[in-house]
């Protein structure tokens, strides 16, 4: 039984469904990648996942429970977490406390994943009282990436983390997430650098219009033609 | 839609003919003219809201210049200040007033010669100063003066009709001015800058007694039409002068609100009717698609405060007295807002029915719950617990309650109101 | 000397007591609008109706013989507040809550809080008239007098039992919201959720919960501005009507949704005011002898009529010069 199972979804915004039938399984081993053209609903189907984007026909499980529209606040005890692709930090407040907001459904003593969370990211300790909305962006994508850890997820959903940020960083937040994955945090992810991405997902799905076009390893993806020539650019 | 509109409408004119059933026809006349100015208000406000998303918390404001404008216009000259030393001191002041304005204005002028910065603000903020104290060093001995031989400048003794028009025209002037100081605000700062500004509004005409006579009040004002008094005169008997009175004022009042409500519609339907859509429903597309988003607000609200300046006038020469101190937020700015929002913003048949049925509403929820309170009173009193005291002045103020739980429900229940906007597929 | 002591008097005390009120009422007002985005007009309502209660219970107790030597409508003000609270939620509960679950917009939520207000109003009325009350029919209003004779002054410094006890839960408010928001997890949360609300929901903070102690606050603040006003002052329906406008313009010149500049604020529009309406030339009297000018009799900045236009005048400006307040306000 697969970690998440995404199995035909059907949703929206209220409007006309943008998701028609979306599948995606992960296992807590796997770094699942989601590649497609944009306003192909990669974004929607993590919110579909985690709650913020109504999902009206087909189901979603996590951990062999049915998770179908459950809010955040109950989706983050049971080992799910987010970063959104924008205004993914609390601007106004400190680095330590962006960090805290992520440990907010822990009732337990979260010293040790925090001092985790600094061990990955190092700056962050040093800047643990500099207001994150005065961080540079690649900073800032790991405070978002240290807040969703917090929670200590099973699976951590990224959308689109090396967004705007320089090929330096891209290559230094990717290599973070496979340390993350390594320490048994499942992944699942939307890129725009596809083919990096790619490269070292375990799982990878090509969406478009709101519906899988292929789904495969990373590697079978790339080596695919059709795919390489419709949506990695050649 | 209009089978709704026509059966709210039955709806309404039966309700008004049961209030007429019970308190006497003078007293319905007396409704309908005072409810059908609140319409012409109301339709104010629906331009600026409905049409234009306008957020305007300062309808007192207009009111009370629109208001002052008729007292103006048509109360009879007061001699003694025209004899006295008044004018010429009033003339200094302007001169001082305009000195002042002068200052400010070529303060603010300074970054043409160079000087920018912190030291313009600086001269900015010390020729504001300045501008103050000259203009108070005029104004004050004047009003003292004018206080002391002959109270107040009193009016002109014209028209009443050229009242109303000029209540339009400085209603237009204020607008102008607030507009152009918090239009770009957004909507919860608009909300509070101008329920600020119409305090403001309200201290000063409160205050200046040489100019409205302030707490002292002005009355009488006239009428366009002729006054019950005027149609005794004529033989009538009284009882039916003051219904025909009222009417012929009605009929002038629905002139004037038909004339208005035509050109209204018109404009609406129109370009600038679309363009004001556009503009409200999309501010940022419509910017970016060239429109000079800045200039049509400020249009909109100025419209939308010429007909509450002329509904204030209005309002004013019907009950015949100024009273600056007798305009409160409730009844005369939020009222407006329950009439809009439950009539239908967007669109004027809604606002002129939402402002009949709520200030019928507003007039009859006050006799209905003393008839309420009497009731348990006796009840009370039967079972030995004693009567409610001073039922009457209670049952009054059972009037803001009503409002509270019919706007409350109308939010809740009908957003859209009970006429919604129609809207109309653009090309 | 005496014309300092009359500059302590009339500005210093005068101005801290309405800054306090106003920082009160202001961080109210500044919370609701961080956490729900509306402009809640209800607020000066609720700040009144919190007197009301005060003064209820403060009734029961005098006829339950309860005598101490504090007012007696301080001494009931934490049960007060406790039932300011559960009216407060109830409003959210049965007002404004089914408006957002709908979606509605700020606005909406602003117009209903109009609703709210007519309505508070009319209930006050309805029960207690539109005559004033007095919370010391029963006990006598301490005031208390420092002697100033040491610096040669005749006249004492003066203010009152109530305006000393307002100024101490004011500070006792304020540091203890500063270290909730610090220091405690949901203090933390509610602050997330004014920054940014989207993110809060993803981090899994339960916002409701924090909604609602957004209105605990908001509701406890509100009874004990109103009650400590109303020990002051007098209680009347519109106690709090005609103050809930300095304290929007107190809010809005701390920057809408900032606590601190909410505190801010209404400390700066409470001495603009006091000191607008001070006539400065009895503090140049003392040197007539050496001015070059004849001392005009009155010096002061407005008319003590204009005192409330002072902070719409304050307001305006801001708004012109720095929309988003002194300390940079939320802008959504
Ligand atoms: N909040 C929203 N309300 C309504 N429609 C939305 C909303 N967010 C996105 N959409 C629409 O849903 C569709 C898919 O958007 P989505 O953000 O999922 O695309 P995406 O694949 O993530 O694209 P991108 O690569 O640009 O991030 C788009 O047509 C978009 O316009
Ligand atoms: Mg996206």
């Amino acid at each position: 039984m697969a970690l998440v199972e995404i199995k035909d979804v059907v949703g929206g915004y209220g409007g006309a469904p943008i998701l028609n039938g979306v599948n995606i399984s992960i296992e807590q081993s796997d770094i699942g990648v989601i590649v497609g053209p944009n306003g192909a609903g990669k974004s929607t189907t993590l919110k579909a996942l985690f709650g913020l984007v109504k999902v009206s026909s087909g189901s979603i499980s996590f951990a062999g429970g049915d998770i179908t529209n459950a809010l955040p606040d109950k989706l983050v005890p049971k080992g799910l977490s987010f970063v959104p692709q924008e205004k993914n930090v609390f601007t106004s407040m400190s680095v330590e406390e962006n960090l805290e907001m992520g440990a907010f459904t822990r009732k337990d003593d979260f010293s040790t994943t925090l001092d985790w969370v600094y061990d990955m990211f190092p700056v962050l300790l040093e800047k643990r009282n500099q207001k994150a909305g005065e961080l540079s962006g690649g900073q800032r994508q790991m405070v978002a990436m240290g807040r969703a850890l917090m929670s200590q997820p099973r699976l951590l959903l990224l959308d689109e983390p090396s967004a705007g940020l320089s090929p330096r960083y891209v290559l230094e937040i990717f290599e973070q997430i496979v340390k993350i994955n390594k320490s048994g945090v499942g992944i699942l992810m939307v890129e725009q650098n596809a083919r990096q991405a790619l490269a070292f997902a375990s799982r990878g799905f090509v969406l478009a219009n709101g519906q899988n076009r292929f789904t495969g390893t990373g590697a079978e993806l790339i080596a695919d033609p059709d795919v390489a020539k419709s949506f990695l650019g050649g | 839609m209009i089978r709704r509109a026509l059966t709210l409408y039955f709806g309404v004119a039966a309700l008004v003919f049961a209030v007429g059933y019970f308190m006497g026809t003078a007293n319905v006349s007396l409704l309908l003219v005072q409810s059908f100015a609140y319409a012409l208000i109301a339709l104010g406000l629906n331009i600026q809201w409905g049409y234009g998303g306008l957020f305007n918390f300062g309808i007192m404001g207009f009111l009370m210049v629109g208001g002052f404008a008729v007292t103006f216009v048509s109360f009879p000259m007061n001699d003694a200040f025209w004899q006295s030393e008044g004018p010429m001191m009033l003339g200094r002041a302007l001169l001082a007033f305009l000195a002042g304005a002068l200052l400010v204005i070529g303060a603010r002028r300074l970054d043409r010669v160079g000087i920018t910065g912190k030291l313009r603000t600086a001269a900015i903020i010390l020729a504001w100063i300045a501008a103050y104290i000259v203009y108070r060093s005029q104004i004050d001995p004047a009003a003292a003066y004018i206080e002391a031989n002959g109270g107040w400048i009193g009016g002109l003794g014209l028209h009443p009709l050229l009242g109303w028009a000029f209540g339009g025209v400085l209603a237009a002037g204020v607008a102008f001015i607030v507009g152009r100081i918090a239009l770009g605000l957004r909507t919860d700062y608009l909300a509070i800058a101008t329920i600020g500004i119409s305090e403001i509004i309200r201290a000063l005409l409160k205050n200046a007694d040489w100019l409205t006579r302030g707490t002292l009040t002005v009355s009488p004002i006239t009428w366009p039409t002729p006054l019950p008094q005027d149609l005794q005169a004529g033989g009538m008997p009284i009882a039916d002068s003051f219904i025909w009175a009222r009417l012929g004022f009605l009929a002038m009042l629905l002139v004037v609100i038909a004339v208005i409500f035509f050109l209204v519609q018109r404009a609406y339907g129109g370009p600038w009717g679309r363009m004001m859509r556009a503009i409200r429903d999309n501010h940022i597309a419509a910017a970016s698609m060239g429109k000079d988003v800045k200039n049509r607000q400020l249009e909109v609200f100025i419209l939308g405060s010429v007909l509450m300046g002329i509904g204030g006038a209005v309002l004013v020469s019907f009950g015949q007295i100024y009273d600056p101190g007798a305009y409160q937020p409730i009844n005369h700015t939020f009222i407006f807002w329950v009439m809009v929002i439950v009539g239908g913003a967007g669109n004027n048949w809604g606002a002129i029915l939402g402002a009949v049925l709520i200030y019928v509403t507003w007039i009859i929820s006050d006799p209905v719950a003393q008839q309420v309170f009497r009731a348990v009173s006796d009840f009370s009193v039967n079972q030995g617990w004693g009567a409610i005291p001073d039922i009457e002045s209670r049952a009054s103020q059972m009037r803001v309650f009503v409002l509270g739980i019919v706007i409350t429900l109308a939010l809740r229940y009908a957003p859209k109101g009970l006429i919604p906007e129609v809207v109309k597929r653009s090309s | 000397m005496n014309e300092l002591i009359f500059f302590i008097n009339k500005v210093l005390i005068s101005g801290t007591v309405l800054g306090s009120i106003y920082a009160l009422g202001a961080i109210g007002v500044t919370l609701i609008f961080g956490i729900l985005r509306f402009a809640h007009f209800a607020h000066g309502d609720m700040m009144t109706m919190g007197g009301f209660i005060a003064f209820l219970l403060a009734l029961l107790a005098t006829s339950l013989g309860i005598v101490t030597p504090i007012p007696t409508g301080f001494l009931v003000l934490p049960l007060a507040m406790v039932i300011a609270v559960f009216i407060a939620l109830g409003i959210d509960k049965g007002f404004y809550a089914p408006l957002r679950k709908r979606g509605a917009r700020p606005v909406t939520l602003l117009i209903a809080s109009i609703g709210v207000t007519l309505i508070i109003q009319g209930l006050i009325r309805l029960f207690f008239g539109s005559a004033s009350y007095s919370f010391f029919d029963n006990e006598p209003k301490e005031i208390f007098q420092i002697d100033m004779s040491a610096i040669g002054a005749t006249r004492p410094i003066t203010f009152t039992e109530p305006q000393l006890l307002m100024v101490i839960v004011t500070v006792v408010a304020v540091l203890a919201l500063h270290f909730f928001l610090t220091r405690s997890r949901l203090g933390k949360a509610m602050r997330a959720m004014a920054d940014n609300a989207d993110l809060a929901q993803v981090s899994g903070i339960n916002t409701a919960l924090v909604v609602r102690v957004t209105w605990v606050i908001a509701g406890a603040l509100a009874c004990a501005a109103g009650t400590m006003l109303a020990l002051d002052v007098s209680l009347k329906p519109d106690l709090a009507f005609n103050i809930v406008l300095p304290i929007f313009a107190a809010a809005i010149v701390g920057g809408l949704g900032q606590s601190y500049g909410a505190i801010a604020g209404g400390f700066l529009i409470g001495f603009a005011e006091t000191m607008a309406v001070f006539n400065w030339a009895i503090l140049l009297r003392p040197f007539k002898d050496v001015l070059p000018f004849e001392i005009p009799a009155d010096l002061a900045i407005v008319p003590t009529e204009y005192k409330l236009t002072v902070a719409f005048v304050i307001l305006v400006i801001v708004l012109l010069w720095r929309p988003t307040g002194i300390f940079k306000g939320a802008s959504s």
